[in-house]
């Protein structure tokens, strides 16, 4: 919003002359920091990033993905050629952004320096006619230069005076919040960039009575920045002493959650004394920058197995997948392999608030665990096909292996907490001996958060400035023999009444004296 | 947090807003019947002044050029070109009040069309009751605004928890921001005219929300039990309101015929739009970067590319074009005006679009 100063896109209209790679370079460089460039980039920036919410992206719901690619398996493969699950770290995203930047920095270092020579030139002298500006007034007679630069500098005007008039500017915070505002952006780009090459991310699920130790193999799924090396993972270290889940009891909203709060005991560095935190869902540990937060939880019920030859095979507690939020129905797969005389697999139904149903069925009408039962719903014994070094997820058996092996049991009565089920041919027995839970962690290393904050920050003020602060200008003359004295205003910064502004302005100039006739503003 | 929910509050809460819609639609009859024939018989004294001073503007400006140098040269022929319209509309207006009766505003009734005749008196002048439809609708939304804001103080009570936790709860409270925006800005600006369509607007919102949108009271979910909740929903909400008072300025402008008529001229809805988003545009920002605070505390990161957020980006991004498009030549008026409604487009569509048909981690709305 400057007074004077022409506008770089003004310049950019006029064709490269007398060809040649400068002159080529600096029409491209005009162009592209022009105001047009600008605004159909920003308009570009946005277009870019609807497919980002059209279609599922990495990094936010993989599931999602390996679904498209179970479904339309020929489609997707097209969509992640242009990059449709990646829309932000496509290629073509960041050309625009990076495109979008370098016209911002083009756009504000030129302005940058008007506004610093603005900010040290003096207001321009008044004009001859004060009568044909957008403000007028015809001031009491007695004003002396000196008196109405006084008064005006008292209101805050920048002043400066000549032979028998006054000029006065006031509002530069305006070109300042805008230059600012900009800036900020940038340093908001280069934080999250930051971010992303020197930060980390991790996840990973904890049983009630487990512990955890930051470090890159302690990690269920482990994704670092570039330019993050694993020595540098800040060296704290927790046990989850105790999870609660709190849910409504009664009423429509029967089973929904209330609260979450894991207690964990912290060491915050090798040796260190430890510390009870109480981590809920808004509230995550910090532990010198390095958060960790609790996004989801689950049972994780323990079993005693005991093999055919009399041991003790499995003694602990097994996640479980929750298969139905709203109840908690929860599936889990136990893989014995040290059992004898032949591997067993077990496929277990945890219900946390179990009631019969229809048809012999047992179903779970509420997430708490108030009468919790495990139901073995398919249990086999053979080779679990874990000796071959292929990693399989805990979470299920491959349904190739599932096939080789020989089934003991389909769908047993279920078990509550204490109770056995023995498995037919002297394969052994499962006994349910009890319930724990276990939360989903995620740990978070980001450098770039506090610069994004203050950036983020500091755009937000600036903008305000920017938006709001009008720059004006006022002069007066003082008349000196032939005539009244008069003022004179303008504002080039459109809506806002300035009218009442400088209505205010005449009335402190005209104090003490005589009021002159106002005219019309 | 207590799981109670007190009863009595929550039915008062249902009923407060029916009564708030009844008033908005009142007030919105109100304000169409000022629209078509006290309007152009009595500009209020506010709108005169505006009036008289664009016109002084318009012959001073060419000094402006002279002073300020080649930059201000457009801007002056912009305002004279602008302030014709307005003198035009003050011609035309004793020729509609005389009788051409075409009921201007497509909000204007059957009854109100009828009403003409027997408004308009003899000499052509509207007889007194039309002129006091205007004041009348005022004070109707000033009282449906506090039903409004009852309503969702006491669902709040009910519930023990800031009243905006679902879709039900936002829609209310967008339309409460609505009203606020044009209620108060009316108090200083001459935007009445806007009231027909803010009141319609909330009027359909609100029946909106009861209708399809109902859910009964209830304690918030887990993620929503912080005290962001006060600050970045409280930011988005208002902000939507102001950008409601604006979009409702876009639209007025589009259908706006070129010729004069009862709705007021490009350049004075041009002014008005300008001003709610000048003021709505950092509140939004505020709101997306609290936001990004709170995705922090609750999700572990401050900026995930969720749909909401992409969605709320868009939005910043496109009212942001809006205010570079103003600073532009050659996207003033028209073009400035439909960017703008693009991104209200683009706030409704995160606001009801992106919770019915997009889901993601804020999957709070709870559409029923
Ligand atoms: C990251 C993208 C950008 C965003 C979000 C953004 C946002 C904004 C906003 C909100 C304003 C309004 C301030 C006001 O009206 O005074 C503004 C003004 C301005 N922006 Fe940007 N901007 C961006 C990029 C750019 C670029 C690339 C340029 C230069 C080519 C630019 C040049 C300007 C100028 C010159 C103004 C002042 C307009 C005036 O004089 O009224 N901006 N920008």
């Amino acid at each position: 919003m400057t007074l004077t100063d022409g506008r770089p896109e003004e310049k950019a209209e006029s064709r490269p002359v007398g060809l040649g790679a400068a002159g080529w370079a600096r029409w491209f460089w005009r162009t592209l920091t022009s105001m047009r460039t600008a605004l159909i980039l920003l308009f570009l920036f946005a277009l870019a990033s609807i497919p980002g919410s059209v279609w599922p992206q990495r990094g936010v719901s993989d599931a999602k993905v390996a679904q498209y690619y179970d479904d339309s398996p020929a489609l997707a493969e097209w969509l992640d050629r242009f990059w449709l699950f990646d829309v932000f770290k496509a290629p073509w995203f960041a050309a625009i952004y990076l495109l979008l930047f370098v016209s911002l920095i083009g756009c504000v270092l030129p302005r940058t320096a008007a506004h610093l020579r603005e900010l040290r030139r003096k207001p321009p002298a008044a004009p001859r006619n004060l009568a044909r500006l957008p403000q007028h007034a015809v001031l009491g007679g007695d004003l002396t230069v000196e008196e109405a630069a006084r008064r005006l500098r008292r209101l805050r005007f920048r002043v400066t005076t000549g032979p028998g008039w006054v000029a006065a500017e006031k509002g530069y915070l305006k070109e300042t919040g805008n230059l600012l505002f900009h800036v900020a952006l940038l340093g908001l780009l280069l934080a999250v960039g930051a971010g992303a090459l020197y930060g980390y991310r991790g996840n990973v699920l904890v049983v009630e009575g487990d512990g955890f130790a930051n470090t890159v193999a302690a990690y269920d799924r482990y994704m670092p920045g570039q330019q993050v090396n694993a020595e540098s993972l800040e060296p704290f270290s927790f046990t989850l002493e105790d999870f609660q889940a709190t849910y409504i009891a009664q009423g429509p909203k029967r089973g929904q959650a209330l609260d979450y709060a894991a207690r964990l005991a912290v060491s915050d560095a090798p040796g260190a004394p430890e510390r009870d935190y109480e981590l809920k869902v808004n509230e995550p540990l910090d532990v010198n920058g390095t958060l960790t937060y609790l996004i989801d939880h689950g049972y994780a019920p323990t079993f005693r197995i005991t093999d055919g030859q009399g041991q003790v095979a499995f003694e602990g507690s097994v996640p479980c997948l929750v298969v139905q939020p709203a109840t908690f129905t929860s599936e889990c797969v136990i893989k014995v392999p040290d059992a004898l005389p032949e591997q067993l697999g077990l496929m277990v139904a945890f219900l946390p608030t179990a009631v019969p149903a229809e048809g012999g069925e047992w179903v779970s009408v509420f997430p708490g665990a108030a009468n919790p039962t495990a139901q073995v719903y398919g249990a086999f014994a053979g080779d679990l096909g874990m000796g071959n070094g292929r990693p399989q997820s805990v979470y299920e058996i491959p349904p190739e292996i599932l096939k080789k092996m020989k089934p003991l049991v389909m769908k047993a009565d279920p078990l509550a907490k204490g109770e056995k089920l023995e498995l037919p041919g002297g394969a052994g027995t499962i006994e349910f001996t009890g319930v724990r839970e276990w939360v989903a962690l995620q740990i978070t290393h980001d450098p770039g958060r506090l610069p994004a904050l203050l950036s983020a920050a500091l755009a937000t003020a600036a903008l305000v400035f920017s938006l709001t602060v009008r720059r004006r200008r006022v002069w007066v003359r003082t008349g000196a023999g032939d005539g009244p004295a008069e003022a004179g205003g303008l504002t080039r910064t459109e809506g806002g009444d300035f009218g009442e502004e400088f209505a205010d302005i005449v009335a402190v100039l005209n104090q003490g004296s005589t009021p002159g006739v106002k005219d019309a503003r | 947090m207590p799981a109670e929910v007190h009863p009595g509050l929550a039915a008062l809460s249902d009923q407060l807003v029916l009564v708030a819609v009844l008033c908005y639609a009142v007030a919105m009859i109100g304000y169409a019947l000022d629209l078509a024939f006290a309007r152009t018989a009595e500009a209020s004294p506010a709108e005169a002044g505006a009036e008289t001073r664009a016109e002084t503007r318009a012959e001073t400006e060419p000094a402006l050029a002279a002073v300020g140098g080649p930059a201000d040269t457009g801007k002056a022929a912009a305002a004279a070109s602008g302030a014709a319209p307005e003198d035009v509309r003050d011609g035309i207006a004793a020729a509609t009040a005389t009788g051409e009766g075409t009921a201007g505003s497509e909000t204007a009734t059957g009854d109100a069309a009828a009403g003409f005749e027997a408004a308009s008196g003899a000499d052509g002048a509207p007889s007194g009751w039309v002129l006091r439809a205007g004041p009348a609708a005022v004070v109707l939304s000033w009282l449906g605004f506090a039903l409004n804001l009852g309503s969702l103080l006491t669902r709040g009570l009910a519930a023990d928890r800031w009243p905006w936790g679902n879709m039900y709860e936002f829609v209310v409270a967008m339309c409460l921001a609505a009203m606020g925006a044009f209620l108060l800005m009316q108090l200083r600006y001459p935007v009445r005219f806007l009231g027909a369509f803010v009141t319609a607007a909330s009027a359909l919102g609100l029946g909106f929300a009861v209708h399809s949108l109902h859910v009964d009271a209830a304690p918030a979910m887990v993620a929503l039990n912080s005290y962001w909740i006060a600050i970045h929903v409280s930011a988005a909400i208002i902000a939507s309101g102001l950008f409601i008072v604006a979009g409702a300025c876009g639209v007025i402008f589009l259908i706006r015929h070129e010729a004069a008529d009862h709705l007021p001229s490009r350049q004075e809805l041009e002014r008005v739009a300008h001003r709610a988003i000048v003021i709505g545009f950092p509140i939004w920002t505020f709101a997306v970067v609290a936001g990004a605070l709170w995705a922090d505390k609750a999700w572990g990161r401050y900026w995930g590319w969720d749909p909401k957020e992409i969605w709320a980006f868009i939005t910043w991004i496109v009212y942001a074009g809006y205010l570079h498009a103003r600073a532009t030549a050659g996207w003033k008026g028209r073009a400035a005006m439909i960017v703008q409604l693009v991104a209200f487009a683009c706030l409704l569509f995160n606001l009801i679009g992106v919770n019915i048909f997009i889901d993601g981690l804020h999957s709070y709305a709870e559409v029923p």
